[in-house]
């Protein structure tokens, strides 16, 4: 029996395998869905929502719903584009994102999604929160500042590294990345090999000492949108 | 016919949204034949002469001065326009915003490292304006009608958005010009 499967994302036909979700499905067929917390090699998570699709008219986020045979996507839709472009501004206000002098800047994957939905400024007030910086590892930092809570770290540090260096603590505005460890990141068992060093979309877990090496214009998202790399399969 | 007047303005930020106008190199001359600046650092025109279509305004409200100028430049212009992060998020100066203000003073004027200060106090001249109690940017205070992110924003960006916008064009603006950094 064949285990590929026909639907449709924004009237195009698209195959798929049994067991595949709607965000990689999509992915291998050149059509791009903006995401944040899903990333290749991690257990899908579905926390950011900027994935959100329409299935059969009803929300869904793409990185965890699967492929069923014949469901109609509705992908790259005004109204879509607007949630997530108000999801995107949500994050921005939440958090303190100070791109001019943040060494993620042209890499990073909330900018380039503001860049790509065409965010000039957020539509909401800034918070303007207080959030804590451990950068007591010799190698690597936590700017709080900056994360968005995709549990990328988390899922990278447990699934793929082992570990379990990073969790969430505490509840709505006051949630956290917190450290598996007495106190601060030195003390736990993170290195600069860990998956989980490298998967932060925005510039809140980083290396230290590599920051601004990439000259501006030669940057990740300097000259083409994030997605742009899908898109072209 | 009478050319349309532009005015432009620093509040909390650094100059260099104005220096990145300045930027369009030779440009500015085709500028100049395009419009008239009304109150502005480049001609050094203190106070509005007259009605604006165009308002530039760099950097956030740190102070409740930059409060009356850019209540002051939405009054007198048609289209008031958020130029530099400062202006659209407050920018540099607002890493303040999350220490409360009398600790912000005190840092500055009595318990800093480098501070000499022989009176202990902090500065309360009724000629200094009175710090707001934190930064705003200009669209949290007036309504402004066009964000140019950018930290600053290029001067292709500004020359594109002017152009556009004194020729009665819709914004359109390539991918790479619009950065937030």
């Amino acid at each position: 029996m064949s285990t590929t499967i026909t639907f449709i994302i924004d009237e195009v036909e698209v195959k798929a395998q049994k067991g595949q979700t709607i965000l990689e499905a999509a992915d291998e067929a050149g059509i791009y869905i903006p995401r944040l917390c899903a990333m290749k090699d991690l257990t899908p998570f579905g926390s950011c929502r900027v994935c959100t699709v329409l299935v059969n008219g009803r929300p869904q986020a793409a990185c965890t719903q699967p492929v069923a045979p014949g469901i109609v996507v509705e992908n790259n839709t005004e109204k879509l584009l607007n949630i997530r472009k108000n999801i995107i501004e949500m994050l921005f206000v939440e958090g303190n994102h100070f791109c001019m002098f943040c060494e993620k800047s042209g890499n990073c994957e909330l900018q380039a999604l503001a860049y790509r939905l065409g965010i000039d400024a957020p539509a909401f007030p800034y918070q303007f929160p207080k959030r804590e910086i451990d950068a007591t590892h010799r190698d690597i930092f936590i700017d709080r500042n900056r994360c968005i809570l995709c549990a990328r770290c988390v899922r990278a540090s447990r699934d793929l590294d082992g570990k379990n260096v990073f969790q969430f603590i505490g509840r709505g505005p006051e949630k956290r990345i917190a450290v598996n460890a007495q106190i601060k990141l030195s003390d736990t068992d993170i290195n600069l090999t860990d998956k989980a060093v490298d998967v932060c979309p925005v510039g809140a877990i980083l290396r230290k000492r590599v920051g601004y090496k990439v000259p501006v214009g030669q940057r990740l998202y300097d000259h083409k949108p994030i997605g742009s790399e899908i898109e072209t399969r | 016919m009478e050319k349309p007047k532009v005015a432009t303005t620093s509040l909390a930020g650094c100059f260099g949204c104005h220096m990145s106008l300045l930027d369009i190199d030779d440009r500015i001359l085709k500028l100049i034949e395009l419009v008239d600046f009304d109150k502005s650092p480049v001609d050094d025109i203190k106070e509005f002469t007259g009605r604006c279509l165009v308002g530039l305004v760099e950097g956030g409200c740190a102070n409740e001065e930059n409060v009356r100028v850019l209540q002051d430049f939405r009054k007198h212009c048609d289209l008031l326009i958020s130029v530099g992060d400062c202006a659209t998020m407050g920018g540099l100066p607002a890493m303040r915003n999350n220490v409360p203000l009398k600790e912000c003073l005190e840092e500055a004027f009595i318990n800093g490292p480098s501070v000499y200060n022989p009176s202990g106090k902090v500065p309360n001249d009724p000629e200094i304006p009175l710090l707001l109690n934190q930064v705003y940017p200009c669209h949290e205070v007036v309504k402004i009608d066009y964000h140019i992110p950018g930290c600053p924003p290029s001067a292709d960006t500004l020359w594109e958005i002017l152009v556009a916008l004194l020729n009665n064009k819709p914004i359109d603006l390539p991918y790479e010009l619009i950065k937030y950094d």
